[in-house]
């Protein structure tokens, strides 16, 4: 078969089985546009804004497991593309992205619409092609699918010169079964002599902690987590990233860790003897301080990337492997010990956590009539019987999720957790939605985050991916304010967002459904009302408490002992809990500055 | 304990490939004190050696975040064995009898020669271990006015080789 190389980038996208390309159409990609006009395999999705592109296709290859695809233009086609490139890159999410290309003759040339996207790109993906010749492109193609989708999976350019896309010019067509890179061979399975090692660690562990990460999702290990955490009877703590890999009702679950997890799962890592970390790579907002970071334990961790491994924190057994196997390895190892392994030897450390736990410490006002966002959260788990997929942005509200909405399943929580990227809720929503048209898709949002990627609004009519907008309308840049309450004395720079659009309205210029919420008592009749109109998009404008702050929080550069705790919570202002070790408790004052405006 | 590494690197000879090893460097905020490549008899491969300094731990995770850049095919740190290094050095001076002398009166293994020669300037070629080419640098009286400097290359003694 002979075909033209626009042709050819549509054909190893069939090939690949790739359903959906999320793109924006422009000089450098007319070629490869009147190819995807030609052929009805591949759908094209007209996003509004390229950022939009990517955050679509990302949100899409998070909870469907499968790669996200973008196919934008050259130059402001791939700088706007570059934001939701690094959002994936950070979060170890599979994109292959298309990028268009000034012709070969004048790369260089300062042409119009031209930049150095490999250059560009270089620091924020996995891998970045340029092609030079129209018979390479479907073996980079190839290559791009295989890399971003194997072993650390990640963004990969693929960006592609005008003329070589060129209708006239046909060769002949072979889409690779598969590619050998001599410079590329992931790890897949787990040093056994390591796993024996760690199993022999698990084995006299008193105050063990399960603390698991992103990578059991994109492992596609929950259910060997599940497993191995049951097996043994530890406690288990997840990461943002790793929500819901491990179920957020089962009892053995201690809550999120970091600056805004629980008191319990924080104290339990600082208390702890064993730490397994699998598929996590302590991020600084997980670690807190480095050097007061689990200071009494030994540390197991487990991961794809060798560069993860004692990258911030030295670890004691390193396993680098897919979770997947490593984790089964480490099963068989634990169920041969059969009786020998004591499930009660570790009793005292649930008492221990148990009381940390009654200490209640994502308690909020409930008594009170103003709407408080982990209110809103609350309500929308119970309307949505805790399975809806859930996309966030980034702040407040991404915290209030991720507290108060419990997932048990994988890949049901979508956020952006290691670029922190405002914007990024909606578009992925969507991208969601692609992927699970039957779902309940909820995008859990702010006034500051949902104005940076507005415009996919109008796709979403478009091509009718219907998602409740469950946007928590505080006035502020929620964490902006809450950092500068707690660190700036109050001085409220730039975070209160005066003149905001009527988003009622909004959402009814781009042809959906917009509802206000002010009075707490509608806010479950009106998430009833929102879900129940399954084939439209709804805005849910909620007028929430201006001044509510996520609690737990570990300040920056503080160690897991060292959090401020809610005001409704169970702790005393700065009284030492005698029962529990050496907690230093900070309580907040319930009066705040209003802003200066 | 800060320490100076040679770590020896087949990269894919591609474009852009030697940009992702230096931006690797810039990004991460890892020292470069020298780097030096060449294509090897392989054409689809290059050689670079780089020399960095860093704690046992940076220089671990130099070589890890190297590794994991899919142009590189393979490393060595030949600081890890008995290795040996060299660099090359041109130098121009003003003519001048106490360099000709200072070259001539060298031991004979060491590998130093006056390479071009005009009425009123000298090139110098030197090539050694990078301490012997500041010592020699250094003990030179009179205007230096140019020195180019390759940057270390290296190899392990013996049978620890960095081959495909």
């Amino acid at each position: 078969m002979e075909l033209s190389g626009g042709e050819i980038v549509i054909q190893s996208l069939k090939d690949e089985g790739v359903e959906y390309v999320f793109g924006y159409p422009g000089g450098c990609v007319l070629h490869i546009y009147d190819a995807i006009f030609q052929q009805q395999d591949v759908k094209h999705v007209l996003v509004r804004h390229e950022q939009g592109a990517t955050h679509a296709a990302d949100g899409y290859a998070r909870s469907s497991g499968k790669p996200g695809v973008v196919l934008v233009t050259s130059g402001p086609g791939a700088t706007n593309a570059v934001t939701g490139i690094a959002t994936a890159y950070m979060d170890s999410i599979p994109l292959v992205v298309i990028t268009g290309q000034v012709p070969r003759a004048v790369i260089g040339t300062d042409a119009f619409q031209e930049v150095d996207t490999v250059g560009i790109t270089r620091p924020c993906v996995k891998h970045n092609f340029l092609v030079k010749d129209v018979a390479d492109i479907a073996e980079t193609m190839k290559k791009a699918f295989f890399l971003a989708t194997s072993g650390r999976p990640g963004p990969v350019v693929v960006d592609i010169p005008k003329d070589i896309t060129d209708p006239n010019v046909k060769v002949p067509y072979r889409y690779p079964e598969e590619v050998n890179m001599r410079s590329y061979k992931p790890t897949v399975s787990g040093n056994i002599g390591q796993t024996r090692k760690a199993v022999a660690f698990i084995k006299e562990a008193k105050r063990p902690v399960i603390y698991s990460g992103g990578g059991v999702v994109l492992g596609e290990a929950s259910e060997e987590l599940r497993r191995l955490s049951r097996t043994l009877n530890f406690p288990v703590t997840q990461t943002l990233m790793g929500l819901g890999a491990f179920p957020g009702t089962d009892s053995q679950f201690v809550g999120m860790l970091g600056m805004h997890g629980t008191y319990e799962a924080n104290m339990a890592m600082h208390g702890s003897d064993l730490i397994i970390a699998i598929g996590a790579r302590f991020d600084d907002r997980v670690t807190g301080k480095i050097t007061e970071f689990c200071p009494n334990a030994k540390i197991i961790h487990i991961d794809v990337d060798p560069a993860s491994i004692s990258k911030t924190i030295t670890v004691d057994v390193p396993i680098v492997g897919q979770v997947k196997p490593i984790l089964l390895d480490m099963l068989a190892q634990i169920e041969s010990l059969g009786e020998t392994f004591d499930r009660e030897r570790i009793s005292a450390w649930w008492s221990q956590i148990d009381e940390w736990r009654a200490m209640d410490c994502m308690a909020y006002d409930k008594k009170t009539s103003t709407i408080k966002p982990q209110y809103v959260i609350e309500q929308l788990y119970k309307v949505t019987n805790g399975d809806a997929f859930v996309t966030s942005d980034v702040g407040q509200h991404q915290m209030f999720a991720a507290q108060f909405y419990p997932f048990d399943k994988p890949r049901r929580w979508i956020n952006s957790g290691g670029l922190g990227t405002m914007g990024f809720g909606l578009p992925a929503a969507m991208g969601v939605k692609f992927a699970n048209p039957d779902a309940d898709v909820a995008c859990v949002t702010g006034e500051g985050s949902i104005q940076m990627c507005l415009q996919e609004l109008s796709t979403m009519l478009q091509y009718d991916t219907p998602v409740k907008i469950i946007n928590l309308n505080n006035g502020y840049l929620g964490m902006v304010r809450q950092w500068q309450e707690f660190t700036y004395k109050g001085r409220y720079s730039h975070s209160y967002m005066d003149a905001l659009p009527d988003f009622k309205k909004l959402a009814e210029a781009y042809g959906h459904v917009g509802m206000q919420i002010t009075k707490k008592t509608d806010v479950e009749p009106a998430l009833r009302e929102a879900f129940a109109m399954k084939d439209r998009t709804v805005f849910m404008d909620f007028l929430t408490d201006s001044k509510e702050n996520v609690y737990p929080m570990i300040e920056a550069g503080k160690a897991h002992n060292n959090m401020v705790m809610a005001p409704s919570s169970k702790f005393k202002a700065d009284t030492a809990q005698s029962s529990l070790s050496s907690a230093s408790v900070k309580r907040m004052p319930d009066g705040h500055k209003k802003a200066a405006l | 304990m800060s320490r100076q590494h040679i770590i020896s690197v087949l990269l894919e000879n591609e474009s852009g490939a030697l940009s992702r090893v230096s931006g690797l460097f810039s990004a991460r905020a890892y020292n470069i004190e020298s780097l030096t490549v060449a294509p090897t008899q392989d054409p689809t491969l290059s050689r670079l050696t780089l020399v960095t300094v860093g704690s046992e731990e940076t220089i671990e995770q130099i070589k890890k975040q190297l590794n994991k850049l899919i142009d590189v095919v393979k490393l060595i740190d030949l600081s890890e064995s008995f290795s040996l290094e060299r660099e090359l050095a041109l130098l121009k001076v003003k003519q001048n009898d106490a360099m000709v002398q200072k070259i001539d009166g060298l031991a004979t293994d060491a590998l130093a020669r006056i390479t071009d020669e005009t009425d009123d300037y000298l090139i110098i070629e030197l090539s050694g271990e990078k301490l012997w080419l500041d010592d020699f640098l250094s003990s030179i009286e009179g205007e230096i006015i140019e020195v180019v400097r390759t940057g270390v290359i290296g190899l392990s003694r013996g049978e620890r080789s960095l081959t495909l």
